[in-house]
């Protein structure tokens, strides 16, 4: 049998993708016995010209991570659907978006500013902003255009698998990679993880009623050992979020924030976790109850923490 | 703008405000046509996610009524109601929507008279705000373009 052609690309991304897939271990010997690399930025010298030459649908499979900021982000994402025969949004970034789409609460411009101009380790007086094209001595320089927007891989091109996680877990990663090298392909648009339950379901903590009279931020309260963080009153995501990752923060004392995106059938993970949430505060009095909701302070940012571009609203209206 | 008229939708419990806007209809008070009366079986069946859903494909405006607190058929599903929409217009202001878009009103069956008050001050409100900036053919063509 003729090895496997895989393409692997960062967009919009932070880079720990690329360290996810590494994560697999020696089973990385068991994908070079089987699939040949032909195209990945981080690893391996190759140009986007040598993509550009690729016959199309020569490439097995993409494994694509990263959301689609700019305008390079856009053009990789058709080159590489167009050159592959299996696309996959590998990690949150390029299935939902994940952090790099909190920038859809502002635009370019509000992005710029802060990044440009009001961060306190900033010096820009002159107020330079990227260009797309600008003339030097030795001829024209050219940057991708930023977008407005964030988008996720699948508003972008046709996606046929999806593996989610910031990163995604070693054993998620394998589950998908065995797949593929086995041939077992689950149906088009399957979000490959070892759960379709919530993160609950594989938490082991005590888990009794839910009633909350305050909600605490990690800072300001150390968790009891053994008791569900949600049910004293920490943030936990799990509740709304799939598992597969074997929810290792809600061990490690850390609530889950969601990064495994929404459980199968839910289509905004955001406002299912805020109508979760708010449901079991423990007051049926309105001022309390406002009180109550005072104690989070950014709503969206925390609902829409991985969310927000493949969320119903995608982003904030900017007046 | 002079003419705008907005739509709005009413998510109406069926065992208090949807029984009070037919109390209305039968006492022939008039109330204004822009609602869109969406029953319920209770208003704590009014997941969050409807209401963006409603915003998100052109609604000006959302009400949401339900039994008095004290009141439900279902004992306390107007109690989640009452915890979910103050943290869901909180949410929404994040979003750049207005929150007196989304409102939360108690109307029992015998309250016909209030229901067409309700309904009728609140579609003015939304009038009074304007067009929702929301909805499918409210997106610029920058945005249009590059989602």
């Amino acid at each position: 049998m003729a090895k496997l052609k895989i393409a692997l690309y960062w967009a919009a991304s932070c880079g720990g993708c690329e360290i996810a897939t590494l994560a697999i271990h020696e089973k990385i010997l068991k994908l070079a016995e089987v699939a040949d690399i032909v195209f990945w930025p981080v690893g391996l010298d190759f140009k986007y010209a040598d993509v550009e030459k690729m016959p199309d649908k020569s490439v097995d499979v993409c494994l694509f991570n990263g959301a689609i900021r700019n305008e390079e982000n856009e053009h990789m994402a058709h080159l590489l659907r167009a050159k592959s025969k299996i696309m996959i949004a590998y990690g949150s970034c390029a299935y939902e978006g994940c952090i790099p789409g909190l920038s859809n609460f502002y635009n370019r411009q509000l992005t710029f500013d802060r990044v440009y101009i009001e961060t306190p380790s900033t010096d820009n007086p002159k107020k330079i902003f990227p260009q797309t094209k600008v003339k030097v001595p030795e001829g024209e320089l050219e940057l991708p255009e930023f977008y407005d927007t964030v988008k996720t891989l699948a508003q972008t091109v046709d996606v046929d698998y999806f593996v989610p996680g910031c990163p995604p877990e070693e054993k998620t990663t394998w589950l998908a990679l065995e797949a593929l090298i086995t041939g077992k392909l689950p149906p088009k648009g399957t979000v490959i993880s070892h759960s379709i339950k919530a993160v609950c379901d594989e938490c082991p903590r005590k888990k009794e009623e839910k009633k909350i009279k305050k909600f605490y931020r990690a800072y300001e309260k150390i968790p009891e050992a053994e008791r569900c963080l949600l049910e004293q009153g920490f943030l936990c995501y799990g509740v709304a979020t799939r598992g597969g990752c074997g929810a290792l923060c809600p061990q490690a004392n850390m609530r889950c924030t969601g990064c495994y995106g929404p459980v199968e059938g839910v289509i905004d993970q955001g406002v299912h976790f805020l109508s979760a949430l708010s449901s079991i505060i423990d007051s049926n009095d309105p001022e309390e109850i406002q009180r109550i909701i005072d104690d989070i302070p950014d709503p969206a940012g925390t609902f829409y923490r991985y969310s927000l571009p493949d969320s119903l609203l995608r982003r904030a209206r900017i007046k | 703008m002079d003419n705008f008229e907005p739509k709005i939708v009413a998510f109406c419990c069926n065992w208090c405000s949807y029984a009070g806007a037919d109390l209305a209809g039968t006492s022939r008070i008039q109330y204004s046509p822009n609602i869109r009366v969406i029953r319920v079986m209770c208003s704590g069946r009014v997941n969050p996610l409807f209401v963006l859903k409603a915003l998100s494909i052109g609604a000006d405006g959302v009400l949401i009524l339900g039994c008095h607190p004290g009141d439900c058929h279902y004992i306390e599903g107007n109690y989640k109601t009452m915890r979910r929409i103050p943290l869901l217009k909180k949410m929404l202001k994040q979003f750049g929507i207005e929150e007196e878009r989304v409102r939360l009103e108690w109307v029992s069956a015998s309250e016909g008279a209030r229901f067409a008050e309700v309904t009728n001050n609140f579609t003015q409100n939304i009038r009074n705000l304007g067009p929702s900036s929301l909805g499918p053919s409210k997106q610029s063509s920058k945005e249009a373009k590059h989602g």
